[in-house]
């Protein structure tokens, strides 16, 4: 057997901050053999990025190596292994790996690469540090490197601005950079978090191909058990800098030894879930005896009633293009989008990045007003048209419908503390004496399983998921009946994810709330919504029970998606074959019947009762069906 | 792109328009102007020859016209006594109180004050980035530590303070003169060797002193917009890559971090004239600061007018150089929306 091209022994990595230190990385040992995929999996915190920055030597200056060592054994040359934690860091020897022999690429294509600078500039410079070639030459890998990761143009790639590309592309040319030079091994930091599912499912069939291609190692990094399923041989699962677990892909996956890790594989939300099956979280939260003796709002309307009806709602946007230019653009954000949501019950609205969800909860919350169509509200008096309230019933309107924000760390007030967030809607509203607002700041609290102590404290003392359990108790102030949530957990990490959905459904249960759910998480979605609807390109192109939607989606968008989501589960891989025809999220290119093109908008259908999607106008039910 | 250029230039050329009538309007609030001042002093001694002179000067520039028409024949859109002859026709009106036209008052001082302003922005650049740079790269150091007290002395100091203290010493320890642009023998000689060799010594303690307060401004905002992009994740794709730092640093962070600072040009150039007119006062700089403010307090209205009109004009070029430079360098401003 080979040596294998990284071999980490006994690795610590101290990080000082503010006087204190401690170990971010503690006594790690792995290896990674050639040609095959390591994936270290872990939550945030630990301290798996932390070990892919030790390998690059690209530290942040708080952190320094303390112990261990990282052998790197290049497989071109008959060389022993160089001992990566012994170079200094900005040495010839070590810039000429870095970069060189082994390459990185980050989570975010949006700010990894210059804005100032044009996409082949940069990943010409790659070569141009370590090969010695000429500008001639370097284009001309350039633009092989180009074509290999699929870019359509790869000459026009080489004078293209980073912000002239979609998220994806953007991703596909950091890969370039990293693999134009040929390394022994990539480090992949979390490479497809911030993308789209289909995107994402792209970027990891290109990162597959190429290693077979090339013949290089991946470290994967990444807190997606799924991503794991799907690529990894070999897995390491860290925990607070030390490693709990490691073994083969079927060991890990089908025989899990560490508490850790099992407790791991049950908090993420899967497909194949028992219906009425509830998500473990690895710290559970303790709100459930208080949220039993909270009173419900007296429902004295119906049972079955649409909360929230949106008819036919339509948004167009101006862009004005062009610095040196005075023409502008329009773009239809959101097209004829119909939607309802009953008491009591969880809408979800799933789709990609742009695809006009966000505006159309915006519309929802009368930040943004349609162009055509209504918003109906019954809070069990009658529907009223959102877009036509004043006075008393805004005031009343706005009470009964929160937001709960996507980011728990910009949409709190850092100079508030808690009390003041918690009964800030309060005192707007102007309700309740200050010894009733502090009492319901306290009841708020122990709802989201907090502790009663926390109301002198500020937003940054908190965690990422105790704030984003803050956001929810403010948008509880004020007794609402709807919570509009737009993607409420994506920010999270997953342990810390199936605490807050546990902690909404409970909430739910308790007080009768109604979700609009919003996210581009399906699986997220399917554990928490009784309706789905999909949208895509400001089109609903399918709407079903959520059960109905995942045993028999229909439309060819719908299809993709849940296609391109991976599972942690073995025998459930992704697909890449059929992924790879690549334009879902074109309406012009999906098949007959859905085919929508120039001004033809189509029209919903019924296939079966509650199951709604969007075909031609001339196409019939039983073509789609 | 020349679509836009012709835009901006109608663009500056009616601000510029605006500006004048705003500028002679001011200049014309107070009650009385330079002559009718002079006429009344005169007559107070009783000197009816110069009485008869001075009224001649009120005939031939139209001071007893209305305001509006002596506008427009200062810029030249209105016939005056000799025809069209304003500023657009390159006339620049006669200065009253030194009884000669504003083109030979100001004349020198004009391409002297550019001068001057323009070794003083290259001043401030060279000195300031380096600092800045360093301090940035090395924060907490003591390196850092010093240059940030530097700067904050430099912040602090009034510049026409710190022109006594070295016009004070230099002439002490070593026995010369530092007042002036030039040696006084040079005065009213035409350019020779000697003139230019004598002037540029002269421009290095203007230089200090003026520059001194902007260097440390620089350095403090330089350094804070260095520290920003520093932590950006596309350094860190750059050091990733195996860039030797230096230059990675250079191209990326740095390059990021000259945007502000070229936005800045277009209020550079009519700040650094203002803010040294104390400077030139007491250094006795033959620069148009000086010149402005004796104007402005004798009324002499052409000289002040064509003085602020001149300020105006480097401002609004100094937007266009800025908003230029600008779209050249960050492809975001010249592209965006495409």
């Amino acid at each position: 057997m080979t040596t294998p091209v990284l071999t980490i022994r006994d690795l610590s990595v101290e990080i000082r901050a503010d006087g204190a230190s401690f170990n971010a990385v503690d006594g790690l040992s792995f290896a990674i053999p050639r040609g095959r995929t390591v994936a270290v999996v872990g939550e945030s915190g630990s301290g798996k990025s932390v070990t892919a920055q030790a390998i690059l030597r690209i530290l942040p200056k708080v952190a320094r190596i303390t112990g261990g060592s990282i052998l790197f054994d290049d497989p071109a040359d008959e060389k022993p292994a160089i001992d990566i934690a012994r170079l200094e860091e900005s040495s010839e020897a070590m810039r000429q790996l870095r970069g060189g022999r082994m390459a990185m690429i980050f989570q975010e294509p949006m700010t990894s690469l210059s804005p100032l600078h044009t996409v082949g500039n940069q990943v010409k410079e790659a070569l141009k540090l370590h090969a010695d070639a000429d500008d001639k030459e370097a284009t001309e890998q350039a633009l092989d490197v180009f074509q290999r990761v699929g870019f359509p143009d790869p000459k026009r790639a080489l004078v293209t601005y980073p912000f002239e590309l979609s998220g994806g592309l953007r991703q596909r040319a950091m890969i370039a950079m990293a693999l134009i030079t040929r390394p022994a091994l990539l480090v992949a930091d979390e490479p497809t978090t911030a993308l789209d599912v289909t995107t994402q499912a792209q970027i990891l069939d290109l990162i597959h191909e190429l290693q077979a291609d090339m013949g290089m190692s991946v470290l994967l990094i990444t807190h997606d058990l799924g991503v794991v399923a799907n690529m990894a041989d070999d897995v390491v699962v860290m925990y607070r800098g030390r490693m709990m677990e490691a073994g083969s892909r079927e060991d890990i996956f089908r025989r899990p030894q560490h508490p850790y890790l099992k407790a791991l594989m049950r908090a993420v939300p899967r497909f194949a879930m028992q219906p009425g099956e509830r998500l473990t979280p690895l710290r559970e939260v303790k709100s459930k005896a208080v949220l039993a003796a909270a009173h419900r709002p007296v429902q004295s309307a119906p049972a079955r009633r649409d909360v929230l009806r949106v008819e036919s709602i339509s948004k167009c946007f101006l862009l004005r293009s062009g610095w040196f230019k005075g023409a502008s653009r329009e773009v239809r954000a959101v097209n004829d989008v119909s939607l309802s949501v009953g008491a009591g019950t969880t809408l979800g609205l799933v789709g990609e990045s742009g695809c006009g969800k966000t505006t159309v909860s915006k519309m929802i919350s009368r930040a943004l007003k349609p162009d055509h169509g209504r918003v109906l509200f019954d809070d069990g008096s009658g529907p009223s048209d959102v877009h036509e309230l004043s006075g008393e019933a805004l005031t009343r309107y706005r009470r009964a419908v929160q937001f709960v924000f996507q980011d728990p760390f910009s949409s709190l007030n850092p100079r508030m503390t808690v009390y003041e967030i918690l009964t800030e809607p309060l005192r707007i509203h102007g309700i309740g004496t200050s010894d009733e607002r502090f009492e319901r700041a306290k009841e708020l609290l122990d709802m989201v399983g907090l502790d009663r102590r926390s109301l002198r404290r500020y937003p940054h003392s908190f965690s990422g998921g105790q704030r984003q359990r803050l956001g929810i108790a403010r948008a509880l102030a004020l007794e609402p009946q709807v919570l509009l949530c737009d993607e409420p957990v994506s920010a999270l990490d997953v342990s810390v994810q199936a605490q807050v959905l546990n902690l909404l459904k409970d909430l739910q249960g308790a007080l009768g709330l109604s979700y609009l759910f919003v996210s581009h998480n399906l699986a997220v979605v399917d554990y928490i919504a009784d309706t789905i609807a999909v949208m895509c390109r400001g089109y609903i192109v399918e709407q079903a029970p959520a059960a109905e939607l995942f045993r028999n989606p229909v439309h060819p968008y719908t299809k993709a998606l849940l296609a391109a989501v991976p599972d942690p589960d073995l025998d459930r891989p992704l697909d890449f074959a059929k992924l790879r025809t690549g334009r879902f999220s074109e309406p012009a290119a999906w098949p007959e019947p859905f085919r929508l093109a120039g001004q033809d908008v189509g029209s919903m259908g019924e296939l079966s009762p509650g199951h709604l999607v969007r075909m031609t106008s001339s196409g019939s039910m039983e073509k789609a069906a | 792109m020349i679509r836009y250029l012709l835009r901006r230039f109608v663009t500056m050329l009616v601000t510029l328009l605006i500006i004048s009538a705003l500028v002679f309007l001011i200049i014309k609030l107070p009650p009385g102007d330079f002559l009718t001042n002079q006429i009344a002093e005169l007559r107070s001694q009783g000197e009816a020859a110069s009485v008869a002179k001075a009224e001649f000067l009120i005939k031939q520039y139209g001071l007893d016209r209305p305001v509006w028409e002596q506008y427009l024949v200062w810029i030249g859109l209105w016939p005056g006594p000799s025809g069209f002859s304003g500023i657009l026709q390159g006339d620049w009106g006669w200065s009253f109180e030194f009884d000669r036209p504003v083109s030979e008052v100001v004349g020198d001082a004009l391409w002297l004050t550019i001068l001057i302003n323009l070794v003083v922005v290259v001043f401030v650049h060279v000195v300031a980035i380096p600092i800045a740079i360093y301090s940035a790269t090395r924060q907490y150091s003591v390196g850092d530590y010093i240059a940030t007290f530097i700067g904050y002395i430099g912040l602090a100091t009034p510049s026409f303070l710190l022109a006594l203290i070295l016009l004070y010493y230099t002439n002490r320890w070593f026995g010369i003169s530092i007042g002036g642009l030039y040696d006084s023998r040079f005065a009213g000689q035409p350019w020779s060797w000697e003139k230019v060799q004598s002037l540029l010594g002269h421009l290095i303690v203007p230089t200090l002193v003026i520059g001194l307060g902007g260097t440390a401004a620089m350095i403090r905002r330089m350094r804070a917009n260095l520290l920003d992009e520093l932590g950006k994740q596309y350094f860190v794709t750059a050091r990733a890559k195996g860039m030797p730092p230096p230059r990675a640093l250079l191209k990326y962070p740095f390059r990021m971090s000259l945007n502000p600072f070229m936005a800045d040009i277009g209020n550079l150039l009519p700040h650094l004239i203002s803010g040294s007119v104390l400077v030139s006062l007491v250094l006795s700089l033959p620069t148009v600061g000086p010149l402005l403010l004796q104007a402005l307090k004798s009324q002499d209205q052409f000289l002040a007018g064509f003085i602020l009109m001149f300020v105006a004009m480097l401002t609004v070029i100094g937007m266009l150089i800025s908003d230029l430079l600008l779209a050249w360098l960050d492809p975001r401003i010249r592209l965006s929306g495409r």
